[in-house]
């Protein structure tokens, strides 16, 4: 187990230096001094304020030392985490901007990946059974997880928050509300909160449940199966086995599925304007806010691994095969 | 009479249309006998093993019944078959090594087996520790998961479950195919060990390799496409096989002792006819070395002293121009028809 | 599994001829799957929607009336015939069936190509890794499942933000390079489970070459399974690019579906009901990534015996 866990880890570590020195890389392999190719597309009007802008990039750059001492600084900036400053927001640090949107996309994230997961995977079981629920099921779960995740958002504000004033257009809570931890100002945030995560919720479902469904199938006509059926066990007892084992693969799926649905949050927020990591890349993208994307990225690379992480902690657990499998069982 | 199985026919649904799979089997089976069933891939046997217990996807009950212990075996309904599985009929699958739950501890699953089909785990923990270590595990295996077990412990923890509510009829179906020799023989020996105790009332053990049978069964059923073809006690069908098709499989067999410069492998040339649109008559006819024109009508299933055979030119009863060996010795080649050989 | 027990069958000397197989046979014929294919309705189904989208794609630029980026006509128009408008103009004027038939263009080109890079990856990673096992295998195992642990779309955006001109091209090669892995891996598994089946083993036996092994015994029955992974890997290609688009990195010189979806909502269509703005290329999206689903779903059953229903 020990090896098992050593190995992940050092995979881990291995992508998360990968990433750095990717993200660290970029615009140095830009052409040109990237500083005044900034500086140019920026177009700051008071020269004094473009003055301690460059001065800033220079350091931040460290573009008069060696190119790996340049790298060493971008380390050790990391581990104190600094990100850097934010060029639009001038002069909040990146570590703020990203402290204040991260509760935003996991409030999102979150419930979206574990509801989705959970009833996907119910319904995907129920659809194995039933042949009515399969037909309606399956059309809905593919064209669901064809659906672009913006589109979908795009829909529902659309059809629920244009046409019919049934939910906000966006944002994370009304402009006038007086913040703090009242229920109106919760209930507020929930009621601004709910289309995006719906939208997120929705998309995810499909493919869960088509997962699941495949599964099982699939569960169902094994060799074990066949013998319980064989000896006579009654239905409800071979589909518990074969739905315990067909959700195995669903939950190492997750991790898999994480960048997916990551992806869905960001341009989630976008249509939402709702206040997330999405929303703030995109304000970073349009205006080429190059160090909030920098560090954004770190930031979610770290999320991403540590997810994975714990997934393959909870997978480790609930299956038996690999965890006999590392301490050396006859096979 | 433990089994009686009457014109049984169970045809396969194909795109096609009907595979006659096993079209017409006749036989008994006595209480405490072991009844091997042999022949080629395709025949039939192990759609009319299969179907004594459960009908898979794609077979269809097209005639005939099964009778155990005077009662009638309800195969062609799936539900109602479910009271008779396990506890009288039951099943060691060729898949046996990949018959258990991966992800269950062995214990536990046939605790939870066993309480869904009505009987009390505690009540039979005794008797299956005592028939695990009668096949030589120790009764901790329960607390371990397939993974750990090797193939054979696997299998025989299967043949265990199997015959825990001690079945009147046992199928084992194909079970030793895909084992090597020594683990062939020590499976062998724990099914009729297991009908020597009583664990089980009879059997039917299927098989494509009749020197398994040989050692194993007391009768011997040869089935080729779809259709009984000779039925005789073991020693007697390897010793004086009567219908060509068992003669020819027999002499096919590799003797003790001889060399393939001395005596040539034969195997039978042709191949069985296709049991979408099987050709009338007798269905061995076209590969028959004894085939007349009298074949083009399908001979009848005779019985007669022990013994049945479906074939014009042979009948049980013993006739002219047959050459018959003496009664053979456990190791002593298999006899060999010299009138065989010569039509070849 | 085989449960027609007409297959051709050995003398009673060969005992290994046991009925079932549980993985697609190689195809005993080319005419037998296609007499399946034929008559597969998820696979006609897919089929037939995909080919008429990318026939629409094809002839579209030539009958649109207008050029997509011009500012052709009058403002936040709804569909009309007259003028040629049959999708309505933009709230600058633009053509929106001119835009979306070169976005439909543009979508099948990123999948064919993004899709087209992975799999040849994705087939040359997992099947050495699967074929040659050892420290080959786990040195592209590790580097499988760095790439793999990395999010790409983040990647993507990274990469893509700091280019100053985008082109289809790079994204779709951006694309293919980073979605690879799973295929890999798959692909590996179905490598492991082939190379130790019989067949290859036999023709090992009879002295083949390695080569004559790969093309003649593996490749076929593989051909089958990576064609499937294709399928999935140019719809997932779509819809990363098309999310990529919408976020602000898509081409620069010209307009893509995502691109469509993002100007839409940048300019307030949803508030304006120009509902033939953001609709159509989401629609289109859609019905491009699901029919190539559902046609998978029936390549599937066409290739595995075992799911073909009665």
């Amino acid at each position: 187990m020990r090896r098992y866990f050593l190995r992940k880890l050092v995979v881990y570590a291995l992508t998360f230096v990968v990433a750095v020195t990717i993200d660290w890389a970029i615009p140095h392999l830009m052409p040109g001094n990237p500083v005044l190719t900034l500086m140019g597309r920026i177009q700051i009007q008071d020269p004094k304020v473009a003055q301690e802008v460059y001065q800033h990039y220079m350091r931040a750059f460290n573009l008069d030392l060696p190119l790996w001492k340049q790298y060493y600084y971008f380390w050790v900036s990391l581990i104190h985490g600094d990100l850097g400053t934010s060029i639009l927001q001038f002069p909040t640090p990146v570590m703020s901007i990203v402290v204040h949107a991260v509760p935003y996309t996991l409030a999102l994230l979150v419930p979206a990946i574990a509801l989705s997961w959970y009833a996907g995977n119910k319904f995907g079981a129920l659809a194995a059974r039933s042949k009515t629920l399969d037909n309606t099921l399956l059309p809905l779960g593919y064209t669901l997880t064809a659906t672009p995740y913006m589109w979908l958002g795009i829909l529902l504000v659309w059809v629920l928050a244009v046409i019919w004033h049934v939910f906000p257009v966006g944002f994370a809570y009304d402009p006038t509300a007086v913040r703090g931890f009242t229920w109106p100002f919760v209930s507020n945030l929930a009621y601004h909160w709910f289309l995006p995560f719906l939208s997120l919720f929705l998309v995810a479902f499909g493919g869960w449940a088509i997962g699941m469904r495949n599964m099982i199938i699939y569960e169902l006509e094994s060799d074990y199966a066949h013998y319980l059926g064989a000896l006579g066990a009654p239905h409800r007892l071979v589909r518990k086995y074969a739905f315990r084992n067909a959700v195995l693969p669903q939950v190492s799926g997750l991790a898999l599925a994480l960048g997916a649905i990551l992806g869905g949050a960001l341009v989630t927020e976008i249509v939402f304007s709702y206040p997330g990591l999405g929303y703030q890349i995109y304000r970073a993208i349009t205006n080429e806010d190059y160090f909030v994307i920098q560090g954004i990225f770190l930031f979610i690379i770290i999320g991403v691994l540590l997810a994975n992480f714990v997934v393959d902690i909870v997978y480790l657990i609930v299956d038996p095969r690999t965890r006999i499998g590392m301490e050396g069982g006859r096979s | 009479m433990a089994l009686h199985v009457e014109d049984l026919r169970v045809y396969y649904r194909t795109l096609s249309g009907d595979v006659k799979a096993l079209d017409g089997a006749t036989f008994d089976v006595a209480d405490g006998e072991i009844m091997g069933l042999a022949g080629e891939s395709g025949c039939g046997k192990s759609t009319l093993a299969k179907s004594l217990i459960r009908l898979d996807g794609r077979m269809r009950h097209v005639g005939g019944h099964a009778v155990l212990d005077g009662e009638e075996l309800p195969i062609w309904d799936d539900a109602a078959m479910n009271e008779f599985r396990f506890r009288n009929v039951s099943i060691v699958p060729q898949y046996a090594m990949s018959a258990l739950n991966p992800t269950r501890k062995i214990g536990r699953m046939i605790r939870e087996l066993l309480r869904a089909r009505g009987v009390d785990p505690n009540a039979a923990q005794e008797e299956l520790e005592r028939r695990l270590e009668l096949v030589g595990l120790e009764p901790s295996v329960l607390g371990l998961y397939p993974i750990e077990l090797s193939g054979g412990m696997k299998q025989r923890v299967v043949m265990v479950i199997s015959t825990l509510l001690d079945p009147s009829l046992l199928i084992a179906d194909e079970i030793t195919s895909a084992l090597d020799v020594s683990t062939q023989k020590a499976v062998s020996k724990t099914l009729v060990e297991f009908r020597d105790r009583g664990f089980v009332k009879s059997m039917i053990v299927v098989t494509h390799d009749i020197a398994v049978l040989y050692q194993v069964a007391d009768t011997i059923l040869v089935m080729y496409a779809g259709k009984l073809a000779e039925k005789a006690p073991a020693d007697e069908i390897v010793a004086n096989p009567r219908h060509p098709y068992t003669r020819l499989l027999i002499s096919s067999l590799p003797e003790v002792g001889v060399r393939y410069t001395e005596k040539e492998l034969t195997g039978i040339p042709g191949r069985p006819p296709s049991l979408l649109t099987p050709p009338t008559g007798c269905r061995f006819r076209d590969r028959c070395p004894l085939a007349t024109a009298r074949c083009e009508q399908e001979p009848p299933w005779v019985e007669e002293g022990g013994r049945g055979i479906a074939c014009w030119e042979a009948s049980p009863a013993p006739v002219a121009a047959t050459p018959v060996a003496a009664t053979p010795t456990a190791a002593a080649p298999v006899a060999v028809d010299t009138r065989v050989m010569e039509t070849q | 599994m085989s449960s027609v027990p007409t297959a051709p069958l050995a003398s009673p000397a060969d005992p290994t001829q046991a009925e079932e197989s549980p993985v697609a046979q190689p195809m005993s014929g080319f005419r037998e799957t296609l007499h399946f294919a034929l008559r597969n309705k998820k696979l006609l189904f897919g089929l037939s929607m995909t080919s008429a989208l990318l026939l629409f794609a094809i002839i579209g630029p030539f009958i649109a009336q207008h050029a997509p980026m011009d500012y052709a006509g009058q403002l936040s128009i709804a569909p009309t015939t007259k003028g040629g408008f049959w999708f309505g103009t933009t709230l600058q004027g633009q053509d929106v069936f001119a835009q979306f038939v070169t976005g439909l263009r543009l979508a099948f080109i990123v999948g064919a190509l993004g899709g087209g890079i992975a799999a040849i990856i994705g087939m040359v990673v997992g099947f050495t890794a699967g074929y040659r096992a050892g420290w080959v295998d786990e040195i592209l195992n590790m580097l499988t499942n760095v790439v793999l642990v990395i999010p790409t779309f983040a990647l993507l955006l990274v990469i893509a933000a700091y280019l100053q001109v985008r082109g289809v091209l790079m994204e779709a090669v951006f694309i293919g390079i980073t979605s690879w892995p799973w295929a890999a891996r798959a692909l590996r598994a179905q490598t492991f489970s082939l190379v130790s089946r019989d067949f290859v083993d036999m023709a090992r036996l009879s002295g083949r070459k390695s080569r004559h092994i790969i093309f003649k015994e593996i490749a076929p029955n593989m051909s089958s399974y990576l064609f499937m992974m294709f399928i999935l890997l140019f719809g997932g290609a779509i819809l990363i690019a098309a999310t990529l688009d919408f976020i602000g990195l898509g081409p620069s010189n010209t307009i893509s579906l995502g691109q469509m979806m993002q100007l839409s909502v940048q300019n307030a269509a949803l508030q304006l009901h120009l509902w033939w703005w953001f609709l159509p290329p989401g629609l289109a999206i859609m019905a491009i990534v699901g029919s190539l689903y559902v046609m998978n779903v029936g390549l599937d059953e066409v290739f595995n015996p075992k799911l073909r229903d009665m």
